[in-house]
């Protein structure tokens, strides 16, 4: 079964239209990131599924409920990561954890989770003092600290340095060895490349790619050949380059010439993700 | 009932571990008895200038602590997104927003408990003779300031902003309602500003029951007014209340 399964959603603020028809399922256990640039809609997307606005058309079910009509189960079985929130800045890393467990029937053990996201020297330490890369784990820490079996991650590594990303990617893949699903968005390609099993792709409020980063990068994406022929540089785009690179090897080899400087290399995922998102604007 | 009591004690760790919060809602009356306190002599409303202070005082802490400490720390945790973040757990609204407001209560009866020994012990004034009115009093002006102050959060849009327009209430409020000492030599215009407000009525109730020794259930008119502003309150705050931030 799906832990997540969208059908068709749509969401206007005003003329706005945020969500323009969406449509996507996520498998439990499964890590599915939202991809695409600010505006894009992901926000609006991930807060219908968190139950938090209401859609204006479409089909949607979260671990079996629709999130406008929750049953008293829901939100003991998701965990949340809002995209800015703040906690009590003078309360200790431990109350915060202890207070949020007790919102829960079947909280984790306290001490587990702060271990788990990382926390443990700053177990006593007030929130306020905490670094913004610690202030981000204790937000994972309080989201997983009522044993979710769904996390909502609202772009979880924004504005941070590259260590504390390489940080928050260890732990948020720490979560599917849990067995967590996990939704994610992100505007970093390369978040949604190392963390998601699967990543659709938003831009003005629709899909317009879904896949594994892998198939992103292969599906209909063109590969490019470059040489050098007489001092100038060559590109050949093609999307069957065996054919192509045997022409021109074949054609090389009868005249005695060598192909100077041959690449053949196919886009990363970030050039196909610019060209998604150039295409027409 | 055991996520009210578990919420309840957050709210209480809270407010005492945020100590600029609790000096000022809560030290900030106490620190005015005392001053005033020493500088005021004499008999007011035919009672010892002491006494007559320590009734309004008690009705200057409840707006403090009832109204302004919990309309700030409402449009603060708002904007901080912490009631976002936690309409997203299992805590039902209804019993966050009771937790919270029996702990505003809580911290006012504490409060009213300490200007009392304060008052015993440095200016000999009385414990009140009709203690259970005296309660009553406190309870009634807790829940009616606290649902103005859930109110007036609806109404402050932003945090920064939210301290500078809660004085900007309480504090020509106190000194127009007699919260601050007597009014009876204010021109009358100002008096007639003071007797709309409900602190006023507050005051009037504090001083009956604390200085003339009237029963609470006695003082029909100010009991009204203040259930009136109280019902203003709740009506403001179930049209205007929100818990997200504003949309940046």
């Amino acid at each position: 079964m799906s832990a997540i399964s969208v059908r068709g959603l749509r969401k206007s603020y005003g003329p706005l239209e945020a969500v323009r028809g969406v449509d996507f399922e996520i498998e439990e256990g499964e890590v599915f990131g939202l991809l695409g640039p600010n505006g894009a809609g992901k926000t609006t997307t991930v807060e219908i599924l968190e139950g938090y606005r209401r859609r204006d058309a479409g089909d949607v079910s979260v671990l079996g409920w629709d999130p406008q009509r929750p049953g008293r189960e829901f939100r003991q079985r998701i965990g949340v990561v809002l995209q800015q929130a703040q906690l009590w800045p003078n309360l200790t890393v431990r109350e915060t954890h202890a207070v949020f467990a007790g919102y829960y029937e079947r909280p984790r053990d306290v001490d587990e989770v702060i271990d788990l996201v990382g926390l443990t020297e700053k177990r006593d330490a007030r929130v306020k003092t905490l670094s913004g890369g610690q202030k981000r784990r204790l937000d994972l820490g309080v989201a997983l600290v009522g044993d979710p079996d769904l996390v909502f991650l609202d772009e979880p590594t924004t504005g941070f340095d590259p260590a504390a990303r390489r940080a928050a990617w260890e732990m948020i893949r720490s979560l599917r060895s849990l067995g967590k699903t996990v939704l994610l968005t992100t505007h970093y390609l390369d978040e949604a490349e190392q963390l998601a099993d699967r990543v659709a792709v938003l831009r003005e409020g629709r899909i317009v790619r879904i896949g594994t980063p892998r198939e992103l990068t292969t599906t209909d994406a063109e590969v490019e050949i470059r040489y050098r022929r007489n001092g100038e540089e060559v590109l050949v785009r093609t999307s069957e380059p065996t054919r192509v690179l045997h022409e021109l090897t074949a054609e090389a080899i009868g005249r005695g010439e060598e192909l100077d400087r041959l690449e053949v290399r196919r886009p990363t995922l970030e050039e196909v993700y610019l060209a998604l998102m150039d295409d027409g604007q | 009932m055991r996520l009210y009591l578990h919420q309840l004690k957050a709210e209480q760790l809270v407010y005492w571990r945020s100590r600029e919060a609790a000096v000022f809602t809560f030290i900030f009356p106490l620190l005015l008895f005392v001053l005033l306190g020493s500088v005021y002599s004499g008999r007011i409303y035919g009672v010892p200038a002491s006494q007559a202070l320590l009734a309004a005082l008690l009705a200057y802490g409840c707006a403090m602590v009832a109204f302004a400490g919990l309309s700030i720390t409402l449009v603060l945790r708002r904007e901080a997104a912490i009631l976002k973040r936690l309409r997203a757990t299992p805590l039902p609204p209804p019993v966050y927003i009771l937790s919270l407001l029996s702990s505003t209560i809580l911290v006012f009866l504490a409060e009213v408990v300490v200007l009392f020994l304060l008052g015993r012990a440095v200016f000999g004034t009385p414990f009140p003779v009709r203690a259970g009115s005296l309660v009553l009093v406190v309870v009634l002006g807790a829940v009616c300031f606290a649902a103005m102050g859930v109110g007036l959060s609806g109404l402050i849009r932003s945090g920064e902003g939210s301290s500078a327009v809660v004085n900007l209430i309480v504090l020509p409020m106190a000194f127009l309602t007699g919260a601050f000492g007597p009014t009876r030599h204010y021109p009358q215009f100002l008096r007639a500003i003071g007797d709309a407000l409900p602190l006023k009525y507050l005051v009037d109730l504090s001083n009956a029951v604390y200085l003339h020794h009237q029963s609470f259930w006695s003082q029909g008119t100010a009991i009204g007014v203040l259930a009136a502003w109280g019902a203003v309150g709740v009506g403001v705050a179930l049209a205007k209340f929100r818990w997200e931030p504003r949309e940046a």
